[in-house]
């Protein structure tokens, strides 16, 4: 070791040249320089939307057939939700299935889009869309009913398809 | 007694019995469908098939064992169904062997190929005697992929039980129930082969009182039950042991409650009571009488009319009527429909507090209710439980038949009724009632006594609060809250559905009601302590300590003991029967 003295705080250690910071500022100021001829990622939303993959799980919503929901009330996806977001209600009908959903709600304010409740249903009645724009302005606006969860089956179809590979 | 061997462990079976009995009684259950102990043997459905053989001997006689020291096997070449093959002294009998395995998967397998597979529409599902065969005894796939067979889905067999042919496995359970036990022989298969279903014959019905026993037995979804098709599914609710108060046999129940509702009512084995069996009428009247007309809360009469009030206020009004009166003036009915504790509380705060003679209950016969099976002539649970803790008439006291003319003539003047309608007791005591100076009513349900009431307390109903009934056959049985109220909101935390558990006020699946009601011995408690008493009971439990403790014909029973013992009889606390052997189908497992 040197007899110079180790240096004990900051300013001991910088040099002349970055103890005046001018070149610092200079280096920085190139760099944003350069940056503004490169191509731009930030998006204008919500005049320019993003459209998500068939693997973008958005909020839950429950498939609809030209006959009505498909699902059969099972009760599978409420039991499974790790969130105790959705409520079902079944109902009998004189259709084929012999069940239906009386009520079926989800609470989004519960829900964490996780998407046990898409994995679990065996009958594909229930997907995660691409809708990510849930705006509510009370709890009570923030549980959907039939109403708002019920999609027709050709919007899901990418989502459906996307499934599909991994059954 | 026979020995005999199943997979490797020796078993004593008394004689007579058949491989699945003897197995059962050691607890190891083989495989099955069509068996149940309470019916002859059918032997249709094979699930049952085991392997069986015999100790093999060597030419000089003696029994061989292989090096390891396990007797070699003179095994039957065909498989055996262990429902119908009975014990032999020296049998062998392998349940869990690869062979026994094949088998019961092949048989899975057999039983599957025309089977809907609607688990998630059927109601069975969760607690499925083929779905959880599914899981432990088939090999998860299937070789046939041709067009499942189609049969009717919606047969009403009767007022209470609806069949689907598709799901029905014809193990024919639910035949031998109608002719042995309902004794009411109206089932039967019709066609053969895979066109195979079941019927009622010709202009009949199967609308026997214990029809829907039927739906519980059913190792499948084939029969369900039109009360409770589809209302949930079994694993969203919580099932807690009750006694059903629909008449004094007190059959042992589970109660079934979502969202504090309560949704269904079944059958509990106990074999001293009411073996596998129940009632339509336990299932479905007490329900309503939970869920129907209840008292909303407290209320004082006030310029003529009832008002709802708060508890405090009520209890002040009512304990101020009574000291308005002398205490030869009050007469107490206790009742026949509310718990031994209920009972205690009453009759002691009538002796102790009131100190008036003047107690009794009103009986409730109905010479139309009983059977030879299990429905008894005397329609309230606790007779004889409200008689034995004190719920009688003190010398010089009037009977429950004496009170109205008791009351016409003035010697009575207040009135306290738990649980009870006097319109029940007679007309007479209807309209006599009406001119008392108090009337007090604790009550889970309006009534016509509730709308002639001074002040009115609303009781818990048998689902709403825990306590004791004692049976027809002097049987002690306890019973615990399966709803929840305001007053038990706290104590009911482990028992309620995770749905329950685990609302907030966001939620709307948690608006099942909480009533405003308590339990008997604490509003008695309450009452007493207004006038001047000092109890202090927390719960139920210290309620029968205490009845326990001076009540000859109670010493030594616990809640505990209770439990352990399925019940024990008025006076032979000390020498408890065994439980025995307790079957059960298929149940909701973990339940
Ligand atoms: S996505 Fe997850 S949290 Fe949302 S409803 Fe489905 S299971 Fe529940
Ligand atoms: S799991 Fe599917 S079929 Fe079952 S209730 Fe949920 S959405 Fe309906
Ligand atoms: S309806 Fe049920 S109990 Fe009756 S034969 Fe079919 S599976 Fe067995
Ligand atoms: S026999 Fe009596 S106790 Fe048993 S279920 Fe019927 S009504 Fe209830
Ligand atoms: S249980 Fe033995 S054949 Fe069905």
């Amino acid at each position: 070791m040197s007899a110079q003295k180790a240096p004990t705080n900051e300013m001991q250690r910088l040099t002349f040249w970055e103890r005046i910071y001018l070149p610092e500022i200079a280096r920085g100021m190139g760099l944003t320089f350069k940056q503004m001829f490169k191509p731009t990622f930030t998006r204008q939303y919500p005049e320019e939307r993003w459209e998500p993959e068939g693997s973008y799980r958005g909020r839950p919503v429950l498939v609809m057939e030209e006959d009505g929901e498909r699902c059969v009330a099972c009760g599978l996806c409420s039991r499974v939700c790790p969130a105790l977001a959705i409520e079902v209600r079944a109902g009998e009908t004189t259709k084929e299935k012999e069940r239906f959903p009386e009520l079926f709600e989800i609470n989004m304010l519960r829900c964490i889009y996780c998407g046990f409740c898409e994995e679990v249903c065996p009958e594909e009645a229930i997907v995660m869309s691409k809708d990510y724009e849930l705006v509510f302005s009370s709890q009570a606006e923030g549980v959907f009913g039939k109403d708002k969860l019920l999609v027709p089956v050709a919007q899901l179809q990418e989502r459906l398809e996307f499934l599909r590979q991994y059954r | 007694m026979p020995q005999i061997i199943i997979d490797g462990q020796y078993i004593e079976a008394a004689p007579g019995k058949t491989i699945i009995e003897a197995a059962l009684d050691n607890g190891i259950t083989i495989p099955h469908f069509c068996w149940h102990p309470a019916l002859t043997v059918a032997g249709n459905c094979r699930m049952c098939l085991v392997q069986v053989g015999s100790h093999k001997k060597d030419t000089d006689g003696s029994l061989m064992f292989d090096p390891s020291g396990a007797p070699v096997v003179n095994w039957i070449p065909k498989m055996q169904i262990a429902c119908a093959t009975p014990v032999a002294d020296g049998m062998i009998v392998d349940t869990v062997s690869k062979k026994t395995e094949e088998t019961q998967e092949s048989i899975m397998e057999f039983l599957l190929i025309n089977h809907p597979l609607d688990c998630p529409i059927c109601d069975e599902a969760g607690q499925c005697k083929l779905q959880e065969y599914a899981f432990t005894h088939s090999a998860g796939k299937s070789r046939f992929d041709e067009q499942k067979n189609h049969k009717d889905k919606r047969v009403p067999l009767g007022p209470q039980v609806m069949f689907d042919g598709e799901r029905c496995i014809s193990c024919s359970r639910c035949i031998r129930f109608a002719d042995e036990i309902a004794k009411q022989p109206v089932l039967t298969f019709v066609r053969r082969g895979d066109k195979v279903t079941i019927e009622t014959f010709d202009n009949t019905q199967f609308d026997s009182p214990y029809s829907m026993n039927v739906i519980d037995i059913c190792p499948v979804g084939a029969l369900t039950s039109m009360d409770f098709r589809f209302k949930a599914r079994v694993w969203e609710m919580s099932f807690t042991d009750s006694i059903c108060n629909g008449c004094a046999r007190g059959c042992n129940v589970k109660l079934g409650v979502m969202n504090n509702e309560l949704l269904r009512i079944e059958p509990r084995t106990n074999m001293h009571v009411n073996t596998y069996w129940m009632c339509d009428h336990g299932r479905l009247a007490p329900k309503v009488l939970v869920e129907n007309d209840r008292i909303s809360e407290p209320m004082v009469r006030r310029n003529g009319v009832l008002t709802g009030t708060t508890w405090d206020e009520a209890l002040r009004e009512a304990a101020t009527l009574l000291q308005g009166v002398k205490a030869h003036d009050v007469a107490i009915l206790g009742s026949a429909h509310a718990s031994n504790e209920d009972n205690y509380a009453l009759a002691k705060f009538a002796t102790s507090v009131l100190k008036t003679p003047h107690v009794d209950f009103i009986k409730h016969n109905d010479p139309t209710f009983g059977d030879t099976m299990l429905k008894v002539n005397d329609v309230a649970a606790n007779g004889i439980g409200a008689h034995s803790v004190g719920i009688h008439p003190a010398s010089g006291g009037a009977t429950s038949d004496q009170l109205a003319s008791k009351i016409t003539s003035g010697a009575i003047k207040a009135l306290v009724v738990m649980a009870d309608d006097v319109t029940t007791q007679s007309t007479q005591l209807a309209e006599a009632a009406a001119s008392l100076s108090a009337l007090i009513v604790i009550a889970s349900n309006v009534s016509a006594t509730s709308h002639m009431a001074h002040v009115v307390l609303p009781l818990s109903s048998f689902a709403e609060s825990e306590g004791t009934f004692t049976n027809t056959m002097h049987r002690v049985q306890h019973f615990e809250a399966a709803l929840v109220t305001k007053e038990n909101e706290r104590t009911m935390g482990l028992k309620m559905s995770r749905w329950d558990k685990f609302g907030a006020p966001n939620d709307r699946w948690t608006h099942g009601s909480r009533r405003n009601s308590r339990s008997g011995w604490r509003i008695v408690q309450q009452l007493a302590n207004a006038m001047g008493a000092q109890w202090s009971y927390a719960n139920a439990e210290a309620v029968f300590a205490d009845l326990a403790g001076h009540v000859a014909l109670f010493n030594g029973m616990t809640y505990e003991l209770l439990d352990q013992y399925q019940g024990l009889v008025l006076g032979k606390a000390a020498t408890p029967e065994p439980v025995g052997v307790i079957y059960e189908s298929h149940v909701l497992k973990p339940n």
